[in-house]
This record gives structure tokens, sequence and C-alpha cells, in this order.
């Protein structure tokens, strides 16, 4: 049997802190194919750190644990570094939470879209130019050689989003993990983004892992969804299913949301039980 | 207008040089009047931060003026207006120091402006935000995105300015605790009589703070319109009405249209 794209069992992240051991993630254990999985979950659960841990970007000194992590069918805990730093640059990427932190500040966007893509494709300089060019049309950057001469900082909000998302996406890789990639963008531009990942999927047989919290685009756009709370999976749900949902966090969720629709002052908040974070 | 707290007249900001000029903002105006929040939406690179950014003193505006209670701002800004006016960045990486821990973060404001006793006020304004006595001693990369944004909003709030510009304070929270800081906006407008300007492309977080809101496109204003507009789709703008159709979720494209990286 062919294995999953993405195999991940019994994956735990600690951070050591002066006040004790802090568990970010605790025990998470899914598989992904070549589809699309959101997670979504509250502030501060263990989203990006089990995105992270998968890359093998946890920050220092965090300790990761599994009893499996696999990238179609390679060992992750037991590849060298070498071996995961060339999976991250091509075959496996992640469009981080806050962009204009991971991109390099005394590069131009343009250079840095550049030397993603010639990194990982041998070709000239004009040629890796045209494709930063087409990509970041393609996501929507009105006037891209404008944008590729500016440094992170003198970019919009949304543009630096989409700036690390062509990045991530230059090199055509086999699983892309996309951590809030469209919570900048306007709605129009955000349909386009979830368009151009849609086909990956479609068309590439790309794996997707899109972390967010905006409930409606992920039960509209993912195949499935594992909702997380304080470092675990706290229940599964089929796309579109959302009012099936089980677990009171996500059932409560719904409830706290603004609507268009309606007005409420103030919005329903949840009491949050502490046997969830059991 | 009357009784404006903060306004912009005519506001222009312009970057770059020759041929990549680029006018930000092109002759913005704006009253923000005493208690009430205002909104401002628009694409993706329409102006928005700066507009904001121009009124903290960030963005050096080519053209205009901007009052706070009637008297032109001069530049830069002094400690007087630091603390009637505070600002919830878009990106808080960026804002919070990346070494000082959130209890230095939010200690700062508080020793600018020589506040005894701030122990007590720390605390407060950490539970505020959903976050308790634990996080004073963590950095910010030791946060995750919604809490570093919460540690953010907490600094603008510390100091009970009058005036809150809100960059996108929302984008990177879940609906729980969004829903908590919503709420907390609008208590302490309620008790406190604070005023706010928020940016959010999230258009049913506008018409639930703001009753009114701008419209924003290439740096220009397009149209000034109501939250109560927006609910019940009376928009004028072609513009206005083509985001509020798009808010309405994702519809799966028809295959052929490819896309070759
Ligand atoms: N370097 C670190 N050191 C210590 N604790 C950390 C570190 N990085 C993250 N954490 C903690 O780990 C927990 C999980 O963080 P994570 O970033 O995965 O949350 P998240 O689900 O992505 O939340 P959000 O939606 O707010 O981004 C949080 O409580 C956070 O404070
Ligand atoms: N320091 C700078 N140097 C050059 N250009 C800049 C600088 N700051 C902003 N810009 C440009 O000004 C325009 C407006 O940016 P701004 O950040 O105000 O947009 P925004 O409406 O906040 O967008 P978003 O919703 O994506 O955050 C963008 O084209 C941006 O690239
Ligand atoms: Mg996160
Ligand atoms: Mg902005």
């Amino acid at each position: 049997m062919k294995p999953s794209l993405l195999e991940v069992e019994d994956l735990h992240v600690r951070f050591p802190l002066a006040q004790g051991m802090l568990e970010a993630v605790r025990g998470v254990s899914f598989t992904l194919g070549h589809e699309r999985l959101g997670i979504v979950g509250e502030s501060g659960s263990g989203k990006s750190q089990t995105g992270r841990a998968i890359l093998g970007l946890t920050a220092k000194p965090g300790i990761v644990t599994a009893k499996r992590l696999a990238f179609d069918g390679i060992d992750l805990m037991e590849a060298p570094p070498r071996l995961r730093r060339s999976l991250r640059g091509s075959r496996m990427t992640m469009v981080m939470q806050d962009p204009s932190y991971s991109l390099n500040p005394v590069m131009t966007v343009g250079q840095q879209i550049v030397e993603a893509y010639r990194a990982h494709k041998r070709v000239s300089q004009a040629e890796a130019r045209e494709a930063a060019r087409a990509m970041l049309d393609a996501v929507k950057i009105s006037q891209p050689d404008r944008v590729m001469a500016l440094y992170p900082h003198e970019v919009s909000g949304g543009m630096g989003q989409r700036v690390m998302i062509a990045m991530m996406l230059i090199t055509g890789p086999d699983l892309l993990i996309a951590d809030e990639p469209t919570s900048a963008l306007d709605v129009t531009v955000r349909i386009e983004v979830l368009r151009i990942l849609d086909q990956l999927v479609a068309e590439r047989g790309m794996g997707l892992i899109l972390i967010s919290h905006d409930l409606e685009m992920v039960a509209s756009f993912c195949d499935r969804i594992l909702v997380m709370y304080a470092g675990r999976i706290v229940e599964e749900l089929s796309s579109g299913n959302l009012d099936q949902a089980q677990h009171p966090y996500t059932r409560g969720l719904m409830g706290c949301v603004p609507k268009l629709s309606g007005d409420r002052h103030p919005l329903p908040v949840l009491t949050r039980d502490p046997d969830w974070a059991r | 207008m009357a009784g404006a707290i903060l306004e912009a007249r005519n506001l222009s900001v312009r970057f770059g040089v020759g041929r990549l000029t680029i006018a930000a903002v092109e002759d913005f105006s704006f009253a923000l009047q005493a208690g009430e929040s205002l909104g401002l939406v628009g694409e993706s690179g329409s102006g928005k931060s700066t507009v904001l950014r121009a009124v903290t003193g960030l963005n050096k505006p080519a053209g205009g003026t901007i009052l706070l209670d009637g008297t032109p701002l001069a530049m830069p800004r002094g400690l007087a207006f630091y603390s009637a006016v505070q600002m919830v960045f878009q990106d808080p990486y960026a804002s919070l120091h990346p070494r000082h821990t959130v209890d230095q973060i939010l200690a700062e404001p508080l020793a600018i402006h020589r506040v005894a006793d701030p122990q007590p006020r720390i605390l407060a304004a950490l539970d505020e935000v959903g976050l308790g006595p634990s996080y004073r001693f963590r950095y910010p990369h030791q946060l995750s995105g919604g809490q570093r944004q919460r540690i953010a909003i907490a600094r603008a709030l510390i100091l009970r300015p009058r005036i809150v510009l809100l960059d996108e304070p929302t984008s990177a929270l879940d609906a729980s605790v969004q829903a908590e800081i919503l709420n907390l906006l609008e208590q302490l407008r309620r008790d406190l009589g604070l005023s706010y300007m928020l940016v959010s492309h999230d258009l049913a977080v506008v018409a639930h703070l703001c009753e009114r809101l701008i419209v924003m496109r290439g740096g220009r204003m397009v149209e000034t319109t109501t939250a109560a507009a927006l609910r019940d789709g009376s928009v004028t703008e072609d513009y206005t009405r083509a985001m509020l159709a798009a808010s309405k979720g994702f519809a799966r494209a028809p295959a052929g249209t490819s896309l070759s990286p």
C-alpha cells in the first residue's frame, strides 16, 4: 500500500520554561492524503506548533517527540537535519502566521521569491524573475514589479501574506501547511488565494493543511476539519458538517461569531470547562 | 466639523521615488466624533494602515492636516498625544520589542507616563485580554499568534487613552476570544467614552463595533456608509457591493481554469 503523504502519531511539543514545562501539543495524531485538511481551535491551542513540528521548525529549546512522524514514507524523527532542510525547501513548505517575521528584513521581497525558486530549479535569474512575477500576479498583487522592489516592512499586511504564499508555492511543494494564510486578506482576494490552493490540490495532488480560525471558510473549503483545544485534537468533522459538532467548544464557537444578519450586544462568549483541557 | 476629536483634512502620503512612486493615501479626510467608532475598510493595499500610521506620526504626510481636539498635530508627536491616542498595529510581531518580556512591554507605557504602582495594572490588563499572570515573563516569540495580538491590545488599552486606533485587532483570534475582545472594547467605550478607528476586512466585525464606516480604494475614499446599510445591503458603490457579495463564502471553482507554477 502506498503510504499516506503525512502520518502523525502521538505528537508532543514541550517547552521548558522557568515556571515549569509548557505542554504546547499533547498527543496529536492524524494522517493526511492528497486533500484539504483544516485545523481550527482556540488561540494558543497548539495549531502553529503542530505545523512547525512537522516541518522541523520548533524553536529552541522546544522538545518534539512522536511515535511516528513520516512524510511520504520518510521517517522524519530519524531523518538527518540535512535531509529535513532539503525537504523543507522544496517538497514540504509552510506559510507562517507572521509573514513579516518570517521574511528576511534586509532583502527585497522579489529577491527572496527568486532565491526560493532558484534554490529548487536550475533556471536563469531572468526566468526566475518572470516566474516570481507570474506567481505574484496569480495572488492578485497589482503592480508586481513595484512590489518586488520593496522590503518586507514596506508592503501592507495583506501583501506580505501573499508574498509569503507566492514564495512557498513557487517550488511546487507536495505538502503545504498554511497557517492563517488569508487572515489579512479582504474577501475578494481571499477567494482567489483559496482557488489557487484548491487547484494545486485537485490538479497536482498537493496535500494541504489549512490552519485558520475562520470556521465558515474552513467548513466551506476543506474536506475534513480537526478541532484543537489545549494541545489536543478534541474532534474531527467532515466538510460542511459543522452543525454536527459534538464538543462544547466547537458548538459554542459558532454562537460567538458576529454576523451581518443579526446584531447582538454583547456577543455570547464561551464558559470554558476545565475538563475540556484535561 | 465641530466636535470631532480626531480629524484629517486632505491627507496625502506617498512612498518611493521616480517610476516606483505610489500615492498610498490621496486627498483623504475623516472626522471621528467623541465616543464614536469609525470603521475603515477596503482592499489590501488601499491605504488603511497608512492612514492610521500617519495619525500616530509614523508616516510623514506629503500634504494635509491632522487635528486632535481641533488643534493641528506637530511632528514628532509628544507625550500628551500618546496618552490620548494609542494604536494596535496590524503586525503585533513587529510592534512588540523582541527582547522585552510581556511584563516589560506592559510596564513601559506606565513608566513613561509615571503611573504609580504599575503591578496591579499589568495583571488587570492581562486579565482583560484573557491571559493569566503566567504570561508575564514570556517573550513575544514564546507566545502564539493570537496571544501576541492580545498583548498588543493590552498595551494599547493600559493607559486608558481616549482614542484607540485598531488595525485588524482580532485577525489572529478564534471566534471565542474575538467575542471577548469585542465585548471588552464595547464596554470600555460605554463606560469610559473611548473612541475607536477600526480597520478590519471582516465586515461583520466592523458592523458590530462601528455605526459608520469609510470604504477606501487606491488611497482614496470611495464611500461613507453605515453598519445598517451593510446589514440590509443598501450600500451604493459597486465596489462595496462586491465586497459584501464576496463575504458570503467560498464556492469551488469550475475545473479547467488552470494555474501552473
Ligand atoms: N517558544 C515557545 N516557548 C514557550 N511556549 C511557547 C513557545 N511557542 C509557543 N508556545 C506556547 O505554546 C502554545 C501553543 O502555541 P501555538 O502557537 O501552537 O498556538 P496556536 O494554536 O497557533 O494559537 P493562535 O491561534 O493564537 O496562533 C501556546 O500556549 C504558546 O504560548
Ligand atoms: N514604507 C513604505 N514604503 C513603500 N511603500 C509603502 C510603505 N508603506 C506602505 N507602502 C505602500 O502603500 C500602500 C498602502 O499600504 P497600507 O499598508 O496602508 O495598505 P492596507 O490598506 O493597510 O492593506 P492591508 O489590508 O493589506 O493591510 C501599499 O501599496 C504599500 O506597499
Ligand atoms: Mg498560531
Ligand atoms: Mg494594513
